[in-house]
């Protein structure tokens, strides 16, 4: 597939010269939003165990949270949805949401605590890949009928220690917090399965939309939900076509037959760029591009040779080149977008100052393997680093791999250097921090696989507290701080370069207005949206 | 009344007999090829370099989850026992649940197969009802204009890349002309329209008297079912041909000529006529070919059909999908052999 994505990418490269200037003809209606979009990675629409870029676009418009982000203002962090307010209890540990009146599910059913408690004991009973999330507050099938209760009006969660509100609050605004409706869930329940089945591909939710239909690799249909709790939406039908090629993604926008186009490629976007009738929105999201040194390789463990290679990327030149319009330059472990995210950016392309480094750590002749799975742009970042590294006496050897090969190597902790990405699981800087920079326990027994620090074999010593510290925080603003002054620590003396964020373009009719991504921390928002 | 005759030299044979004797040789030989089809689309399933784990879990998920999901799956098995299990449930109709889509592979198939046999038919009827002329007068006209044009059109189907046809298409007749519709298969507006009896929406929409849908869905397939036609009238054309030349230098059309018949009847009475077995095998292989699913034709103008169901299911490592879908297309394969074979045995009574 992706030679045939390649081939079919440099065809519309060609073509891209003949298209000049295409007549506008057809429009969309305007209370319908059409959306072209790869949406071939949807397997499940139910909250509890979507994990998917396509499938949260779904479950954020679909399902109500007990705390939700603001599309129009994502800066201010998680905002009261079905809860109105909380109290945290003296010992930090127990949160009591109070539950907004009068909001109801799409089958006209009232949103209440009994429904908040049943999603939440749900998704850590169906315990699918994302419940994680809402586990490592100590949460399991055993006790969640104990740490997990409605009473009347209010829900209270209490965890097993004292965790910063914060941290518990945006890993509600998770997916994984959706709400469901338990009656309509429950009398769909088939086998104990709790409605699984059922919602993996039908919604039972309070959001603004409700979902029509889902078509495997066609179509994602919502209508407006006129209740919604803050007025109805303005777009009556969301439609999401699967459409695969950047190429045709580009013509249907420029026929006026789909409004927004979330697949365009660099080619594409110059190409569009500046059109009459057409916008084109650059949108910072979670994923970031990053390489390692594995700390148990002599030399790599060495701190000026760890900082060395930091000075060995052509940061700017890879930006510019290749890629182009898909990520930017970003240097710290936290997003833009995230709590406590910086943006400083120490690290550029300096070979004499690298060079000086090496020889300060006596290291000549240096000869290491990177391991880089089979993705275009990955493998042109490694050859990128090879080049730079040779020209500093660094011999970088590179190999490539399926997903699984490269995988099992880190984390067996035998790839001298990693080239990867990472995304954020949830919109909590733990998220990263919690892997990034800590590591309790390094010795090869611990078998920590999960945690990136550890595949790199690396014991970030103190930060592993300041890591702890933060989780526990309860000031929202100083936790910020402390993740911020973590960051510039972690920059400069791990064995972590982190290069790049990556950005989404997004082309649009320019009627379109107010349509948000969700930046890094969440998904897409339709309510807003008019035209 | 007695379906028995009385054979010349004593023996009794029952053409009722003979009937069901044929019918279980068939039969025999669609179980045969479908055992071997499964057989070697499951250990090449297997033995794969994907990890279907990571594609179900994630790569995040936990070593328990991680081993509890691997029994559940059964691939802690020993092969030959997995695929007698497997054997055992698609005897039974059951090709399991697709991971990709959440829905039984069944479903899944029923849903994206018609819009693939849409496409295909009607590429089909193109290819046939222009090649086979082309073919034919080419051949006739042996080394005039006629010939040399026929044979650079052939050339031009057979060799230019589909996507590219395919993107040029989509530029031209609906970017800057706009005489067709975009990609999918019908517009915005029509979708969920008609009620699903078929799945094919020219049938469906005519069914239900929505001759708007009809008109939005003959506008969307033209150019898709054109290209397919185009690639498979190159192929028609040509073998078309080359089958009429040997026809044309044989005796009896020299005496066909020679006993003052007309041009016309010698063409298509005589020498047509006795082209018409090798063609079938010819447009049966070519609508085959397409029925499998055209995965480039079916990306570019995001048609929902078989090859690009299958292809996204074998790059996830959805096994119980690709191997669903790999059972339907040898299937077709296997009944639309059976299907010209039949058709010999009507157009040429020595097979009979």
């Amino acid at each position: 597939m992706r030679h045939i994505t390649k081939l079919i990418a440099g065809t519309a490269i060609g073509l891209t010269m003949a298209m000049g200037t295409l007549p506008v003809y057809a429009e969309t209606p305007a209370n319908m939003l059409v959306i072209a979009n790869r949406i071939d990675d949807i397997i499940t629409l139910d909250p509890a165990e979507s994990f998917e870029f396509a499938g949260s676009d779904v479950s954020r418009n679909v399902y109500g949270k007990l705390v939700n982000f603001d599309p129009l203002n994502l800066d201010a962090g998680y905002e009261p949805d079905l809860a109105e307010s909380w109290v945290v209890s003296e010992d930090g540990k127990t949160i009591t949401f109070t539950m907004r009146e009068g909001v109801k599910f799409h089958s006209g059913n009232p949103v209440t605590a009994e429904d908040a408690e049943f999603s939440l004991r749900r998704a850590v009973t169906l315990n699918k890949t994302p419940s994680f999330i809402l586990t490592q507050f100590g949460f399991n099938a055993d006790n969640v009928n104990d740490v997990i209760v409605a009473d009347g009006n209010t829900l209270s969660i209490t965890t097993d220690k004292k965790y910063a509100t914060s941290f518990v609050l945006n890993c509600l605004a998770a997916v994984i917090g959706g709400i469901v409706d338990k009656k309509t869930v429950m009398a769909n329940e088939v086998d104990g399965d709790l409605g699984n089945n059922w919602l993996k591909t039908n919604s039972a939710g309070s959001g603004a939309y409700k979902v029509v239909s889902w078509k495997p690799n066609e179509s994602v249909t919502l209508s407006a939900n006129e209740d919604f709790y803050k007025g109805a939406p303005a777009m009556k039908r969301v439609i999401v076509r699967h459409i695969q090629e950047s190429a045709t993604q580009r013509l249907l926008l420029e026929k006026g037959d789909i409004d927004v186009a979330r697949n365009l490629n660099p080619e594409d976007v110059a190409g569009i760029s500046g059109k009459e009738g057409i916008a084109i929105d650059n949108e910072l999201r979670g994923r970031l591009m990053y390489f390692s040194l594995n700390q148990k390789h002599p030399e790599l463990a060495k701190p000026q040779v760890r900082q060395a290679l930091k000075y060995l990327a052509d940061y700017e030149g890879m930006q510019n080149s290749f890629l182009n319009g898909q990520y930017t330059i970003h240097q710290a472990f936290l997003p833009r977008t995230y709590l406590g995210a910086i943006d400083d950016k120490p690290f550029n392309l300096d070979i004499e100052k690298a060079k000086a480094m090496l020889a300060e750590a006596g290291v000549a002749d240096l000869e290491i393997e990177v391991g880089v799975r089979e993705a275009q742009e990955r493998v042109e970042i490694a050859q990128s680093l090879q080049n730079t590294f040779a020209q500093a006496g660094i011999k970088l050897n590179i190999t490539v791999g399926t997903a699984k090969q490269i995988l099992t190597r880190y984390r067996a902790r035998e790839l001298d250097m990693y080239l990867g990405a990472w995304g954020p699981d949830y919109p909590d800087p733990q998220t990263n921090a919690g892997t990034f920079a800590y590591n309790p326990d390094n010795s090869d027994e611990a078998k920590a696989t999960g945690l990136l620090a550890y595949r790199n074999a690396w014991d970030p010593g103190d930060m592993n507290q300041q890591v702890e510290a933060a989780v526990v925080e309860a000031d929202r603003d100083v936790r910020g701080k402390m993740y911020e002054d973590m960051q510039r620590e972690h920059q400069m003396n791990s064995p972590f370069a982190v290069m790049f964020q990556k950005i989404e373009q997004t082309g649009r009719a320019e009627a379109v207005k107010n349509l948000k991504l969700g930046g890094a921390v969440t998904a897409v928002a339709y309510w807003p949206v008019t035209k | 009344m007695s379906a028995t005759i009385q054979t010349e030299n004593g023996r009794r044979a029952s053409p009722v007999f003979s009937v069901v004797a044929t019918i279980a040789k068939t039969l025999g030989t669609i179980a045969i090829t479908m055992l071997g089809l499964l057989f070697i689309t499951f250990v090449i399933g297997r033995i794969m370099p994907i990890d279907p784990l990571i594609s179900i879990l994630g790569e995040r998920a936990s070593k328990e989850m991680y081993e509890a999901t691997y029994i559940k799956l059964g691939l802690d098995k020993p092969l030959v026992v997995q695929f007698f299990y497997y054997l055992w449930d698609v005897v039974r109709g059951d090709f399991g649940v697709s991971r990709l889509t959440a829905r039984p592979v069944i479903d899944d198939i029923i849903r994206v197969f018609p819009a693939t046999l849409e496409l295909a038919t009607i590429g089909t009827i193109i290819g046939v009802f222009v090649g086979i002329p082309l073919g034919v007068v080419a051949a006739v006209k042996r080394g005039t204009w006629i010939d040399q044009t026929a044979r650079v059109i052939a050339l031009v189907g057979y060799s230019m890349p589909i996507f590219w046809l395919g993107l040029v298409g989509l530029l031209v007749f609906y970017g800057i002309l706009g005489w067709v519709g975009g990609p999918g298969r019908v517009g915005i507006f029509y979708v969920d329209i008609v009620p699903t009896v078929t799945g094919l929406i020219l049938v469906d929409s005519i069914l239900d008297g929505q001759w708007d849908v009809f008109r939005d869905a003959v506008s969307h397939i033209i150019l898709p079912a054109s290209l397919l036609g185009y690639y498979s009238l190159a192929y028609i054309s040509r073998m078309t041909r080359s089958f009429m030349l040997e026809q044309m230098n044989a005796e009896y059309v020299t005496t066909a000529r020679v006993k003052g018949l007309s041009e016309w009847a010698v063409v298509w009475r005589h020498a047509f006529g006795n082209i018409k077995v090798p063609l079938i095998t010819v447009v049966a292989l070519s609508y085959a070919g397409l029925l499998e699913g055209s995965v480039l034709t079916e990306i570019i103008f995001s048609w929902p059909g078989i090859g690009s169901y299958i292809t996204t299911a074998l790059l996830s490592a959805d096994m119980n999908a690709v191997l669903g879908g790999t059972v339907v297309v040898g299937l077709v394969f296997v009944c639309l052999n059976i299907f010209s074979d039949m058709l010999y045995k009507f157009f040429d009574p020595r097979a009979r």
